[in-house]
């Protein structure tokens, strides 16, 4: 059994660069607290952490079931606020404020998903761009019980050192991550969701001929979309000891887009590369506070024309080929699969 | 109350009405919902400020050369940023959105988000049904209907017109009848503009200056061009003045309210969207929806 374990993690780890660096980068996270303990460098990690699952539960929403949203922050927010208040008014601890919080932005996906069975393309996402804006004008005009602009803060902490805030951020984010990656794995024997995501995407006609029940398929798509954005939500409140209107904020949804997108839409693995690079690098970007989000904003539209793939895709084209015999991916160096021995070049 | 509801209203209108025209003329054509839309309005404000400001041009030609100017960077960001993605309705949302922001930042840069204001045109009012009514209101409110009479006009009595309703109703068939559809994609992308930059200019005198000033009329003209119809003109006329009006009864009737007129516009929208996607008068879109 371990023996077997060991094979496959040489063969199917060691042998492919992307997923050698995306573990050494894992290991090196795990290992921050151990080198620094600078209370700046963790934060950033803990947000990074947490805006992780947040882009990746975008793209499972968006990149693999086509369900452009352009309103992600609408489940942020509403898991944000439901754990606020649940916290403040009623005094609840946040291990039980935080899965309240995420199964209300499941009832916001599903609410929101009830356009999406109607409407498609650029339609869903004007749709989509409403809700989160007409849920800040209600905050806006119930300040009492909202807090309005400044929103409800004071919420508890989820633990008492930082240290121990970056491990469970951590935790929460490989487990959220490595859930909606079995997910949307199309090869996959056990769930049929990752194949019928994709199906619903390329053409949801075909996928309803098919026999694919896709209002189904897309009610579970936007409820755990929204179950993992509201899981973010949730501890960013509770990190963040605030809830407020910038968390339901255009730009955020607008973020998550954009991690995703300069990562590589469609791979799971490509918003976390996107939030993990972007997120540090605008953090840094406060020294220079007045040209921080035109820098942000020039990024976007560079990417956008000439990088559409993303940057995680183009360094693992770089790095990888794929063996047009028996499809296993293999270093740039190797001029014979690993596995079949085929020609690659 | 209800005069000056009905003249706030008929100017709120107007603005909106010639901000949805060009939302819903560039989406009827090129099938593009350009989110900088309205970052042209609020260009087109600042550069009135900055005309007569610093360098003492009288406000009726500041109007116009910051008119021109606007448009020029219309049609820059168009033939930069939007031509080669226009294929991907997404793409184009998310860029037009980041150019928005960019311009949005340089203002805040420039101006440092102070509270701005430009100097009226004319001064003095008028006396209409016992209400005072600035010059300035009845001016916009010409000039607005100035504005609207020559698109229709445009649209349809001229051949230019007819070319471009003919690339919004099929832009392959209208390339094959010999139309230049990337041209009239570029004038169109003008026209659009620079009635986006005609609103700044004629409302900029009566607003406060802010950079964030775009966010709210994209949102109103985003509501107005969905229930007018999307691509349709007509429909975003009448939706523009419909939405006019009952935006200001909200401001003058129920002032505590007014934080929601933009969540109301939106629910409306949303509503429309789901129970006749079509809008009042619009085009339908068999193959865009399930």
């Amino acid at each position: 059994m371990l023996r077997r374990l060991l094979k496959d993690f040489q063969g199917d780890i060691i042998a492919v660069p992307g997923r050698l660096l995306a573990l050494i980068f894992f290991i090196m996270l795990l290992l921050v607290p151990l080198v620094t303990n600078e209370p700046y460098i963790l934060r950033t990690l803990i947000f990074a952490n947490i805006f992780a699952i947040f882009a990746v539960s975008w793209d499972l929403l968006s990149g693999y079931t086509g369900q452009v949203n352009f309103g992600h922050a609408l489940f942020f927010g509403v898991a944000a606020y439901t754990s606020a208040l649940l916290n403040l008014k009623m005094g609840m601890p946040p291990w039980a404020t935080i899965p309240i919080g995420a199964l209300a932005a499941v009832v916001a996906g599903v609410v929101v998903c009830l356009p999406a069975l109607r409407l498609r393309g650029p339609y869903l996402s004007l749709v989509t761009l409403a809700f989160p804006l007409i849920l800040l004008g209600i905050i806006f005009t119930f300040t009492g019980f909202t807090g309005g602009e400044f929103g409800v803060s004071g919420l508890s902490r989820v633990s008492n050192s930082r240290v121990t805030d970056f491990y469970i951020s951590f935790g929460v984010m490989l487990v959220s991550v490595m859930i909606m990656w079995k997910l949307t794995d199309a090869k996959s024997a056990l769930v049929r969701t990752g194949i019928i995501f994709h199906a619903i995407r390329e053409d949801e006609i075909t996928a309803r001929a098919s026999g694919i029940n896709t209002i189904r398929y897309k009610l579970l798509a936007f409820a755990v979309g929204g179950f993992f954005a509201g899981i973010a939500g949730a501890f960013h409140a509770h990190f963040m000891r605030i809830a407020g209107p910038s968390n339901l904020d255009l730009f955020l949804s607008f973020q998550a887009i954009i991690w995703t997108v300069f990562g590589g839409i469609t791979s799971i693995y490509g918003p976390v590369v996107g939030v993990y690079i972007m997120y540090p690098l605008m953090e840094f970007l406060r020294v220079v506070p007045e040209i921080r989000m035109l820098i942000f904003a020039g990024i976007v539209v560079i990417i956008l024309l000439f990088m559409p793939e993303g940057i995680a895709v183009f360094i693992r084209d770089k790095m990888e080929q794929t063996c047009p015999r028996c499809k296993l991916s293999n270093v740039w160096w190797r001029k014979t699969c690993r596995a079949c021995g085929a020609n690659l070049r | 109350m209800l005069e000056r509801i009905l003249i706030n209203g008929l100017v709120q209108g107007g603005i909106y009405a010639l901000l949805a025209i060009g939302f819903s003329l560039i989406f009827g054509v090129a099938r593009m919902i350009n989110l900088a839309h309205t970052s042209f309005y609020m260009l087109a404000s600042y550069g009135i400020y900055t005309l007569t400001r610093y360098l003492g041009i009288p406000a009726i030609p500041a109007a116009a050369i910051s008119l021109v100017l606007t448009t020029f960077i219309g049609l820059a960001t168009y033939k930069l940023f939007i031509d080669r993605v226009r294929e991907h309705h997404v793409t184009v949302m998310l860029i037009t959105m980041a150019v928005a922001f960019v311009y949005q930042e340089v203002i805040l840069m420039i101006f440092q988000g102070h509270y701005l204001a430009a100097p009226p045109f004319v001064s003095g009012f008028a006396q209409i049904l016992g209400v005072r009514v600035s010059f300035q209101h009845l001016l916009t409110f010409g000039v607005v209907i100035l504005v609207l009479v020559g698109v229709w006009a445009l649209l349809s009595k001229t051949r230019l017109g007819i070319a471009i309703r003919a690339v919004a109703q099929d832009s392959e068939v209208a390339n094959l009848m010999g139309i230049n559809v990337s041209r009239i994609l570029l004038i169109t992308m003008s026209i659009a503009a620079g009635l986006s930059a005609v609103a700044g200019a004629v409302i900029a005198p009566t607003l406060v200056l802010e950079p964030y000033m775009w966010t709210h009329p994209l949102v109103m003209i985003m509501a107005i061009v969905v229930l007018g119809g999307l691509g349709s003109v007509k429909g975003s006329f009448i939706g523009a003045f419909v939405f006019g009006f009952v935006e200001v009864s909200v401001v003058f009737l129920a002032p505590e309210l007014a934080f929601l007129k933009g969540a109301f516009a939106l629910v409306v929208m949303v509503v429309i969207l789901l129970f006749r996607p079509e809008g009042l008068f619009g085009i339908a879109f068999e193959e865009e929806r399930l």
